[in-house]
C-alpha cells in the first residue's frame, strides 16, 4: 500500500459519494430498487457489496456466495466477513454438483476452460435469481482487469451495472480500507480462485502496482509506449502488456453486427441506455 | 434595477422526456419565486438531459408561444425571469444545443452553442449543428450574456461577450464529473471554477455557473453552482452532487466600483488585437492552416 504512485491515488469519500449514487441512481432508473452481487472473499465484490449495501440499503441486496469444492477455506471465511459487516441477504449455493457433470463428460477440459465454465456457472445462478430477487447485477471487475482482459466473457464480466469499472485494483484497495473492509481481504494475494493455489499476479506474470502504474501512464496518461519505458517500465513488460490489451479488446465490445440495411443497431440507431429515465 | 436576486437551479433531469422536465422546471420556478428569485437559471439541456444521440430530433421544440413547453414557461416568465437549456430546432431541421432567456411572455434571446465538443467522452459535433453568433442581450436587470458549457472552455466567446456589453455572464452546463485525484472534489469541477474565477477577475464582471447532477449512462453530473462577483470573489457555491437552488444577491452598482479601481475594460486593446489576429489568420491563410473549418462560418 505505502508504494502507490500519485497518478493513482484517489479521494476514496468523494468516490464512495459517486459510487453509492450512481448505483442507487442507475438501478432507480431501470425501475429497480434492489441489487445482487456475488461475493468471493476478495477485494472487489468487498468493495461492491458495501457499496451496495449502502446505497440500496442491506435488506435490498443479496450476496451470492458461489464456492466450489476446490474454494479455499479462507476466500469462505472472508466471504461470510463480508456479507456479515454489510448486513446484506446471503445465499450460499456451491457449484460443484452444477458443473461437475459437465466436467465429467468432458474429461479433456484443461483447467482454464474448467475455470471459464464454473465463471459463467456463476453468471447463471446471478441472473437467475435477479429475477428471483427482483433486483440488477451489480458487477465486480475493476479497471486493470477489464483492461488486461483478465476475466471470462459472460462469466465474471456480466453484470447490469459495475460501479468499480473505472478503478485500478491499487485504487479498489484505497477505497475498500475507507469503507472498512478488513486488511486481510485487502492485502491478500488477489485470486480468480478457479483452481487451487491460483493467483492472478502468478496467472498474469506481474504484479498489480507493476501494472496499474504503467497503466495509469499507458491509458490515463496517453503516454506513449517509449515514454513508458523512459520512465522506466522495462520496454517487454510494456510490449507484453500492451500487446494484452489489444488482444483482449474483443471483450470490452459489443459484438460487431454485419452491417446490411440503412439503420443498424450499434452504428446508426444510437439511443443511450438510460432512454426515458 | 441594479439590485435582484438571482436562483441557480441545479437539477437532474429524465433523459429525454420534456414534459416531465417542464413539469420539475416549473416547481423549481414556483419555489424559486417564493423566495423571492427575480430570475432563475437551469443548465444546458435543462428540458432534455444530455446523452440525447438519436433523440435529438425528438426532443427538439422552438422556442416560441407557439410550442405547448416554452408556452407554459414564457407564462411563468411574467413573474420571473428564466434561462433554460433545450434542443432547438431550426426550420431548415438543424438542431442546436441552446439557451433561451425569457422575460415577461416574451423570448428575450436565444444562444446556440458554438463550441460542440467532440473529441474524448464526448459526441456532439455528431448530433448537433454548431451555432455561429456570440452576443450580449439587454434585461430589465442589466446587460448579460450566455454561453454553454464548452463555450467557455474557450476564452474567446466569454471575451466578446466583455467586449460587447455584458455585466453578467450566464454560463450553464451539463459537464461530466471526470478526474478522481484531487482532494474532496472532482478535477473538472475545479478546473471549471477555476476559469468562471479567472473571467469574472479579468473580465471584471459577474459570472453565474449553473451545472446539472445526476447520471446518465455511467456519467455524473456534479453541479456545484457559483456566482462569482467583479472581483473574482465567489458569492455562493450550491453542493456538489446532489439537486439544489442556490439564491444569490447581485447588485450591478458593484461593476462601477471595481471597473473605476482596475479598468480593464477602458484599457483593452480590441484595434490592436482585431490588427494582430487579421495578421495572424492570414498567415495561416497564406500557408493552408486555417484552424476554423469552414463548416463552422457564419451563413
Amino acid at each position: 500500500m505505502g508504494q502507490i504512485k500519485s497518478a493513482l491515488e484517489i479521494d476514496p469519500d468523494l468516490i464512495s459519494r459517486i459510487l453509492i449514487d450512481f448505483i442507487r441512481s442507475e438501478l432507480n432508473r431501470a425501475g429497480f430498487s434492489r441489487g445482487l452481487v456475488g461475493v468471493s472473499g476478495g477485494v472487489d465484490s468487498a468493495v461492491s457489496c458495501t457499496l451496495a449495501a449502502r446505497a440500496l440499503g442491506p435488506e435490498n441486496v443479496l450476496a451470492l456466495s458461489l464456492p466450489y469444492r476446490t474454494t479455499s477455506e479462507q476466500a469462505r471465511v472472508h466471504t461470510a466477513m463480508v456479507i456479515e459487516a454489510s448486513g446484506v441477504n446471503e445465499r450460499t449455493i456451491d457449484i460443484t454438483s452444477i458443473v461437475e457433470p459437465y466436467f465429467e463428460i468432458m474429461p479433456e477440459m484443461d483447467r482454464v476452460r474448467r475455470g471459464n465454465v464454473m465463471a459463467r456457472a456463476r453468471m447463471l445462478i446471478l441472473y437467475d435469481h435477479s429475477a428471483d430477487f427482483n433486483g440488477l447485477v451489480i458487477g465486480t471487475g475493476n479497471k486493470t482487469e477489464i483492461l488486461l482482459g483478465y476475466t471470462t466473457l459472460y462469466g465474471d464480466s456480466a453484470c447490469a451495472i459495475n460501479p468499480i469499472g473505472d478503478l485500478y485494483k491499487t485504487q479498489i484497495r484505497q477505497l475498500a480500507a475507507s469503507l472498512g473492509i478488513p486488511e486481510e481481504i485487502i492485502t491478500k494475494a488477489p485470486s480468480a480462485d478457479l483452481w487451487q493455489g491460483q493467483t492472478d499476479e502468478d496467472e498474469l506474470g506481474f504484479t498489480y502496482d507493476e501494472v496499474d502504474g504503467l497503466l495509469a501512464l499507458l491509458v490515463d496518461g496517453r503516454m506513449s509506449p517509449e515514454g513508458c519505458v523512459r520512465a522506466g517500465y522495462a520496454a517487454a513488460f510494456v510490449e507484453q502488456v500492451l500487446r494484452r490489451i489489444q488482444r483482449t479488446q474483443y471483450k470490452r465490445v459489443l459484438p460487431p453486427i454485419a452491417k446490411l440495411s440503412n439503420r443498424t443497431v450499434g452504428y446508426d440507431f444510437l439511443y443511450p441506455r438510460d432512454w426515458g429515465t | 434595477m441594479s439590485k435582484f436576486t438571482m436562483g441557480l437551479a441545479q437539477i437532474n433531469t429524465t433523459l429525454g422526456d420534456v414534459d416531465s422536465n417542464l413539469e420539475k422546471h416549473l416547481a423549481l420556478i414556483k419555489q424559486a419565486r417564493n423566495q423571492g428569485a427575480d430570475l432563475l437559471v437551469f443548465p444546458e439541456l435543462s428540458l432534455t438531459g444530455y446523452v440525447l444521440q438519436d433523440l435529438t430530433p425528438e426532443v427538439a421544440r422552438r422556442p416560441s408561444a407557439d410550442d405547448s413547453v416554452f408556452a407554459e414557461l414564457l407564462k411563468a416568465s411574467k413573474d420571473l425571469d428564466l434561462v433554460v437549456g433545450f434542443v432547438e430546432a431550426e426550420r431548415r431541421h438543424r438542431f442546436y444545443i441552446a439557451a433561451a432567456y425569457l422575460a415577461g411572455g416574451q423570448v428575450v434571446h436565444v444562444h446556440r452553442k458554438v463550441y460542440l465538443p467532440t473529441y474524448g467522452l464526448f459526441d456532439e459535433g455528431r448530433f448537433f449543428a454548431w451555432g455561429d453568433s456570440v452576443r450580449a442581450f439587454e434585461t430589465r436587470f442589466g446587460r448579460f450574456g450566455m454561453l454553454i458549457c464548452e463555450d467557455f472552455w474557450h476564452a474567446s466567446p466569454p471575451y466578446l461577450l466583455w467586449l460587447d456589453g455584458a455585466e453578467l455572464l450566464l454560463l450553464i452546463s451539463a459537464s461530466p464529473g471526470r478526474g478522481i485525484a484531487s482532494g474532496g472534489r472532482l478535477d473538472s469541477a475545479l478546473w471549471v471554477e477555476r476559469i468562471n474565477q479567472a473571467y469574472a477577475s479579468l473580465f471584471t464582471t459577474f459570472v453565474a455557473h449553473t451545472n446539472r447532477v445526476g447520471f446518465e449512462d455511467g456519467l455524473n453530473f456534479w453541479g456545484g453552482a457559483t456566482v462569482h462577483d467583479p472581483d473574482g470573489k465567489l458569492l455562493v457555491r450550491g453542493p456538489d452532487h446532489e439537486e439544489a437552488l442556490t439564491l444569490a444577491e447581485i447588485d450591478l452598482e458593484h461593476l462601477r466600483r471595481t471597473r473605476t479601481r482596475l479598468p480593464l475594460l477602458r484599457d483593452e486593446r480590441t484595434h490592436l488585437m482585431t490588427k494582430e489576429m487579421a495578421r495572424i489568420l492570414g498567415a495561416q491563410q497564406t500557408q493552408g492552416n486555417l484552424p476554423d473549418p469552414g463548416r463552422r462560418q457564419e451563413e
